[in-house]
């Protein structure tokens, strides 16, 4: 079977972003770029069902500019067999990303999607449920454990106040949870090895899908800060201002 | 303009997050619809037909609709949607599973995570981990959103009249089909409820040191948090988790416990009122977002905190 990848390029993990001075969104000139950290989980699940003779090909597929490139060669280097970019300069919103995904869903025919739960630049957390929608298939999201079978999956979830486990028919999408697995680390050699793995190239246009964006930013801003506190110099001073000053325990 | 909220519930009672969306609802304003599907849920429709400002209240009762299977609920609420122009629900794993499919299927985009309404087609939502504040329109005929549980403060639980009716509606294109579920038996209120919040972080070396942040909490009726990084490191379950990908909190009090504060925890508490942090790193960037900070080792600090309350 056929695992698909859906990966996004984000702005990277430890970057503390800035909001541009003139409001119109974040700056990210000169800002490290990467894989988005669930969307990494997402490729190790495919790559570890290969290692397991469950699947036989992992393919990733990013949706973007040609910069997108680079998170799919780091997809590539951590084990992927092959890579999908459909390149855009279009603000891609989750329903475009997810109507561009069905499309390549519709060609390659996977058994699997797997995607991350949210991608943490936008924080949308929509893209993997709207492909299967789309596609008309099961959904597992928020992953923490997968366990395939004959024509289905059986997925353990995480869920407000606990874990839930549901099987879903196959094909199906899921969406990856932090606890998922642990990625590896891309090794010098696969790093090389990747750089001559296929990628093709398409545009949204060739897959006849229409990504004008749905949502207008009109601003983006800082939030609010909060008003510097004080040190205490005592757990006795601590209890005192918290019950008589700022009286929230008694 | 009419709103369709569907209603976070257990069956036998409406939870608090969806009087936060409601409370966005009337933001928006206009005839408000509250859906219940569920199983054995006419105790849930009862509570929801006595919230303030709702119109009608839909039950959906079938067993169906049992275990908030996505492909399930999704279908119902796109069967009844195209009479609304907005269809809301809380930003709960729940929500977050369905609604997405919702709007797919109705070739609108979702707004994700609502913190304001600034009119009916714009909304105030946070992104990058809540470091900047998007401001965005939608040019759907429906809108399709879920709303940060901590932005609106609830309608009253009490007040309302609205009629129920049942929905025949059935829909289960049998896509999946629930298993089992953990859910833990909390002693303590859920994170998202509760009106204090201690959390510990790496720096309780041990998930058998969350014991020193147990009793406090059982004193102070508080519920017990973590960072991601006590979660990675294994200390305690995923469900604990406070931040950016894990629950959005805003507690009256919040007491960091050995918790650096790395943007994406501070994502998820940061609008709490009061934030206490308790950290032998004074240059932990904790402080900056505490109003009351204290330099010093957990391990004597907490069981003194522990003693005087």
């Amino acid at each position: 079977m056929k695992v698909l990848v859906a990966a996004k390029r984000v702005v990277d993990y430890n970057v503390n972003i800035r909001v541009l001075s003139d409001n119109t969104g974040v700056d990210l000139n000169n800002v490290k770029m990467s894989l988005n950290p669930f969307d990494e989980i997402a490729i190790e699940e495919a790559v570890r069902l290969r290692e397991a003779g469950t699947a036989e090909e992992v393919i990733v597929v990013s949706v973007g500019t040609s910069a997108c490139q680079e998170q799919i060669r780091t997809a590539l280097a951590l084990g992927a067999d092959r890579g999908i970019l459909v390149e855009t300069d279009e603000d891609m919103q989750p329903l475009a990303i997810a109507k561009v995904l069905k499309a390549i869903v519709d060609k390659e025919q996977p058994s699997l999607v797997i995607a991350g739960k949210q991608a943490i630049d936008g924080d949308n957390s929509q893209t993997g449920q709207m492909l299967a929608a789309l596609a008309g298939l099961g959904q597992a999201t928020f992953a923490s454990q997968l366990v395939m079978g004959d024509g289905e999956a059986t997925v353990t979830r995480e869920v407000d106040g606990g874990a839930e486990t549901i099987t879903v028919k196959l094909p199906a999408i899921l969406t990856t949870d932090l606890r998922l697995n642990e990625p590896r680390y891309a090794s010098l050699p696969n790093i090389m090895k990747a750089k001559k793995k296929p990628i093709d190239v398409y545009t949204p246009e060739d897959l006849g899908v229409d990504v004008t964006p749905r949502v207008k930013t009109l601003k983006v801003e800082p939030p609010a800060s909060r008003k510097a506190g004080i040190i205490v110099e005592s757990v006795e001073e601590l209890v005192d201002k918290l019950r008589n000053e700022a009286k929230v325990i008694s | 303009m009419s709103i369709l909220v569907i209603a976070d519930h257990d069956n036998a009672s409406v939870k608090p997050s969806t009087l936060v969306t409601i409370a966005a609802a009337e933001a928006i304003g206009g005839d408000i619809d509250v859906l219940i599907a569920g199983s054995g849920a006419a105790d849930a429709a009862a509570a929801a037909a006595k919230i303030a400002g709702v119109t009608r209240v839909l039950l959906a009762d079938n067993a169906a609709y049992a275990h908030d299977l996505a492909e399930n609920i999704a279908e119902l609420v796109v069967a009844l949607g195209p009479d609304y122009s907005h269809i809301m629900t809380a930003t709960t794993t729940s929500g977050k599973n369905f609604l997405p499919r919702v709007a797919a299927l109705l070739d609108v985009a979702q707004i994700s995570d609502i913190s304001g309404v600034v009119s009916a087609d714009t909304f105030e939502r946070p992104i990058y981990a809540g470091n900047a504040i998007a401001t965005v329109q939608s040019s759907d005929a429906i809108k399709v959103l879920t709303v940060r549980g901590t932005a609106f403060d609830p309608v009253a639980a009490e007040g309302g009249s609205a009629t129920i009716e049942n929905v025949d509606i059935v829909k289960d294109p049998g896509l999946s089909s629930f298993v089992k579920e953990e859910i833990v038996k909390l002693e303590r209120p859920e994170l998202t409820a509760a009106s204090i919040i201690i959390s510990g972080g790496r720096g309780m070396q041990n998930g058998e040191n969350f014991a020193l942040l147990e009793s406090v909490a059982d004193k102070l009726g508080a519920a017990i948090g973590a960072s991601r990084a006590a979660v990675d490191a294994g200390f305690v379950p995923n469900d604990m988790q406070v931040g950016q990908t894990g629950k959005i909190v805003a507690p009256d009090l919040y007491i960091a416990v050995g918790i650096s504060g790395a943007i994406q925890h501070l994502a998820g508490m940061k609008d709490s009122k009061v934030i206490v942090a308790i950290n032998k790193d004074e240059d932990a960037p904790i402080f900056q977002v505490a109003d009351y900070g204290l330099v010093a080792d957990l391990f004597k600090a907490v069981p003194e905190l522990d003693s005087m309350l």
